[in-house]
């Protein structure tokens, strides 16, 4: 079996608190506490998580926007979370960015011409200029967007438009995944299932492995093979769509499904409504993190932190709840059809 | 646009078509619209060619020579012959007033450029390398406790009066400013997303700079140059003033008002000119700095 094209190993990001120039720091932001998964070639895998859970600090050190202060990012069977930036350059090809907000994501003093040849002179990709020109006007073609449009500015563009040219930017390198941070949020409704249906479309035709960071599980349920729930700084849970949506193997998921509205207005709902804010990942609780606010919580909860643990096949939840008996397992409960 | 295939269901009726009910707004273009539109700016503007033209041409409007002594003149009221009167030494107010033009002028567009590129590149660095970060604005601050004039006083005192010198000192007072403000843009810059996307599109770290920060620091950078421009000066005639600016025989707006001061209760002219020709030379420049701030980038007005 070849390697996967994304694989994440115990990745750790620690961004330290109340250093100077002469004192060294006092604490760190435990941001991503070692995160592993892995991301296969042409797949869609969902990050999700509320906001400040560390999902897209880990977008951002698996595209070594940061580096990783731990564990192991490797990318098409490459390690690069150690590597030196002039020789990770090259590599960068395979991996790009889509952004959240498609007002900062474009540099208003650069024509959308020059931001989309950027990557592809970067990384030489056009023989030559007439070259270039076909490559610039096929990527306009595959976004949706007129060719005439290269010329223009910015600032003359809607927010859905730009998020088609931050599309169609991220393609411009040829990459083999890409990562969507929030791509979709910052847009309404209309304009929010236009891009996720051009990601998919793009996904089937070029192969494309999606990293999708999301908060919104209406959209990834639409959109997703699989997905991660990540509560600060670590997974809780990692599963295909369907076990994911309707086994959850997790309290913090179970409470994040019951919170997605559902279109019939009649249907039962049975909120599970989370006690509490999210604890600080300054300095994160014994045990499980989750058993601040856990409705489940037990006396294990709170010194023992609870590993990763295959329940299914491919169905991965971290809850200690998983090792009890399934008829005292209150998951097990009422599975959702 | 009423489809031929489309027919109304019973009942219901289509509108006919409305006209354009809004005329389209009437522009005024060239000159006259811009000063109509920003009366301002253009009145800044305006102002500061007329001080930029006297100082260019000082020797062909009607002047005498600046430093030339009549003892048997000596001050004189305004008149025909000299229109703002003659100083104590008998030399002509009027062509010492306008020749203090170029030294202002000098001293203050100068200062504006030196100070301009010197603090861009401090705060460029300082604001893309971390560790010269620390050290280079702990320095920025302390040069920033002292006041600009002080500064400037100082650093003369360690030299002798020359424009050269005075350009010197004021551009060495005025980087902190300029340096912490570029340093500012640029960290709040390379935090934009569109900076990530070009280092995760391979961009090499130089060009970033060239292609993504530099640009987008011209804007707040322009503006805050001609408030240094203004700045420079009243720094300079302060100098001046107090006699440790340009030397003595130099007729700048500053050596003029100083040599008038101990008259200024019976010949007023003598310090009164000057001091006019100083002031709307600094409310042109702050005029048009206003203007530019607010045509180059609007949200950015409020942040400066």
């Amino acid at each position: 079996m070849s390697p996967p094209l994304l694989e994440v190993n115990d990745l750790k990001m620690h961004f330290p608190l109340g250093g100077g120039l002469l004192r060294s720091p006092t604490k760190f932001v435990y941001a991503v506490d070692g995160v592993s998964f892995r991301v296969e070639r042409g797949e869609t895998l969902s990050l999700v998580g509320e906001s400040g859970c560390g999902k897209s600090t880990v977008g951002r050190a698996i595209l070594r926007l940061l580096k990783p202060t731990g564990g192991q990012v490797v990318l098409s069977g490459k390690r690069i979370d150690d590597m030196s930036s002039g020789t990770l350059r090259p590599l960068r090809r395979r991996a790009q960015v889509v952004f959240q907000d498609p007002f900062s994501s474009l540099n208003p003093r650069i024509r959308v011409r020059d931001a989309l040849a950027e990557p592809i002179n970067n990384f030489g990709l056009a023989k030559n200029r007439a070259d270039l020109a076909a490559k610039l006007d096929a990527l306009m073609d595959k976004v949706g967007l007129p060719r005439e449009a290269l010329g223009r500015w910015p600032h003359e563009f809607s927010g859905g438009q730009r998020q088609r040219i931050g599309i169609a930017r991220a393609l411009a390198a040829e990459p083999d995944l890409i990562v969507c941070d929030e791509a979709v949020s910052a847009l309404d409704v209309s304009v929010k299932a236009q891009i996720v249906n051009l990601l998919g479309d793009l996904q089937k035709e070029l192969g494309l492995a999606l990293l999708f960071i999301s908060h919104d599980l209406a959209i990834v349920e639409h959109m997703t093979h699989r997905v991660a729930v990540m509560y600060l700084g670590k997974i809780a849970e990692i599963g295909t769509k369907r076990q994911i949506f309707a086994r959850p193997r997790h309290p913090y998921t179970e409470a994040l499904l019951s919170a997605v509205p559902k279109p019939d207005p009649l249907a039962k709902r049975d909120r599970i409504m989370l006690k509490g804010d999210v604890p600080s990942p300054i300095s994160p609780p014994s045990g499980c993190r989750f058993h601040t606010r856990c409705p489940y919580v037990f006396d294990r909860c709170r010194t023992e932190e609870p590993r990763l643990r295959e329940v299914e096949r491919g169905h991965e939840a971290a809850c200690h709840l998983n090792d009890r008996d399934p008829q005292d397992n209150p998951l097990l409960d009422g599975a959702r059809a | 646009m009423a489809d031929a295939a489309f027919a109304p269901p019973p009942g219901l009726a289509v509108a006919e078509e409305l006209p354009d009910v809004i005329p389209a707004r009437k522009r005024l273009t060239g000159v006259w619209g811009f000063v109509r539109r920003r009366p301002s700016v253009a009145f800044g503007a305006a102002l500061l060619g007329v001080m930029a033209l006297l100082a260019i041409f000082a020797p062909l409007i009607g002047t005498v020579d600046p430093g030339a002594l009549a003892t048997s003149k000596r001050l004189r009221p305004p008149s025909a012959e000299a229109w703002f009167g003659t100083d104590m030494l008998g030399r002509d107010l009027y062509s010492r007033v306008v020749y203090g033009a170029r030294v202002s002028l000098i001293v203050g567009f100068s200062v504006a450029v030196l100070a301009s590129i010197a603090g861009l590149v401090i705060g460029l660095v300082s604001g893309m390398v971390r560790w010269v970060d620390g050290a280079v604005m702990r320095l920025i601050d302390g040069m920033m406790s002292i006041p600009p004039i002080l500064l400037a006083v100082a650093l003369m005192a360690l030299t002798r009066g020359s424009l050269q010198n005075v350009v010197i000192a004021i551009t060495l007072a005025e980087i902190p400013r300029v340096a912490r403000l570029v340093r500012g843009v640029v960290l709040s810059l390379r935090e934009q997303p569109y900076v990530d996307a070009a280092v995760a599109a391979g961009t090499p770290a130089p060009m970033i700079v060239i292609r993504h920060i530099l640009p987008n620091t011209i804007a707040p950078m322009t503006v805050q140059a001609t408030y240094i421009c203004a700045s420079a000066m009243i720094v300079e005639a302060i100098l001046s003033f107090i006699g440790a600016g340009v030397p003595p025989i130099t007729p700048s707006w500053g050596n003029i008002m100083a040599e008038g001061r101990a008259l200024w209760q019976v010949k007023p002219t003598i310090v009164f000119f000057p001091a006019i020709f100083l002031s709307l030379t600094v409310l042109a420049v702050n005029l048009l700095g206003d203007g530019l701030r607010d045509a180059l980038d609007p949200r950015m007005a409020k942040r400066l």
